[in-house]
């Protein structure tokens, strides 16, 4: 297989089968995860944590994308998904989810398009 | 992936950390194979390019067959992705999507909550991004057309693009080089203006 495709080595799905127990995609509220989603520490680590538990809450003490720290952790997205639902279940972390360009009820969203439009228009 | 610049938390700041309070947009580069998505995100994002990575694992296993991927093989495939301040609470993310088309049923989810999408289009090889775009079309995704011109393209007239790809009217087509920064920021504004047209053409029609 070419391009963007590789077999996984054995010991990265191992790792991933620790991570998360064997749970190998989010279930429940993860599914709501996006990965421009913005994740964000409310709590601080605590002794005996799981390391990358740990690691996300350090590293997310300023708002970071689910994108920026899959990137940052190596992990893939549904292996971060599991972890990130267990630290918002346990009330560490906050997920801000990205603005549609429209709500539900609400219609089209135009101050916020107008906000990203002057914006880009200042780059 | 290249972590340069992210291994310290105390640099973030000088790399754009974002405020308590930040909200983020998202916008999709989409294409054909080659059309320069990942260069556009590299030109226009304040951070160097980042990859992040979606395992295809035996969930997926029903549209195995479909995609002709080997039955419970276990897969990887890259999206890489920028990031642009709009302002200091607001940040604006690219994600290319991945070029092979047989993953993009892994995406579909990605185009949710989405602004809009580019759909990018090489004029010499217009049917690699025909499936792109009726993508955008069946997940009902707004978006506009950027022409990403290479040295060698001919010179199109855009309403005889427009038949070829059979793009409604209403659908903005611009021309790019996805290189440049100032060019590929111009593609984002013409798409936000589109959207900011259909939005009021909605709210007028309420």
């Amino acid at each position: 297989m070419s391009g963007p495709s590789r077999p996984l080595n054995p010991s990265g799905l191992e790792r991933y089968y620790v991570l998360t127990g064997g749970r190998s995609g989010p279930g429940g509220s993860a599914s709501s995860l996006d990965v421009a989603t913005l994740i964000i520490s409310r709590a601080a680590a605590v002794p005996g944590m799981q390391h990358e538990h740990e690691e996300i809450l350090r590293r997310c003490r300023d708002p970071l994308s689910v994108a920026e720290l899959g990137a940052h952790l190596g992990l893939p997205f549904n292996i971060l998904a599991v972890l990130l639902t267990d630290l918002l279940a346990a009330g560490r972390i906050e997920a801000r989810d990205p603005i549609p360009a429209s709500g539900a009820g609400r219609g089209p969203d135009l101050a916020l398009l107008e906000e990203v439009l002057s914006g880009l228009e200042r780059l | 992936m290249d972590l340069k610049g992210f291994d310290h938390p105390d640099r973030h700041a000088a790399d754009g950390t974002l405020p308590a309070g930040a909200r983020s947009v998202k916008v999709m580069i989409a294409g054909g194979f080659g059309t320069g998505k990942t260069t556009m995100v590299r030109s226009v994002s304040d951070i160097k390019p980042l990859t992040t990575e979606e395992t295809l694992t035996q969930a997926s296993a029903g549209v195995d067959n479909l995609i002709g991927v080997a039955d419970k093989q276990e897969t990887t495939v890259s999206l890489d992705f920028g990031k642009i301040g709009i302002n200091e609470q607001l940040v604006l993310y690219l994600f290319g999507t991945p070029g092979q088309e047989r993953f993009w049923f892994l995406w579909n989810g990605l185009f949710k909550g989405a602004l809009g999408a580019v759909v990018l289009v090489d004029t010499r090889r217009l049917a690699s991004s025909f499936r792109a775009i009726e993508e955008m079309e069946r997940q009902n995704v707004p978006f506009v057309i950027a022409l990403n011109v290479f040295p060698d393209s001919k010179d199109h007239p855009v309403e005889e693009i427009r038949d070829a790809l059979d793009i409604s009217p209403h659908t903005p087509i611009v021309a790019c080089d996805a290189r440049d920064r100032e060019s590929s920021r111009d593609v984002l504004i013409a798409l936000i203006r589109h959207l900011k047209e259909r939005s009021a053409v909605a709210l007028e029609t309420r």
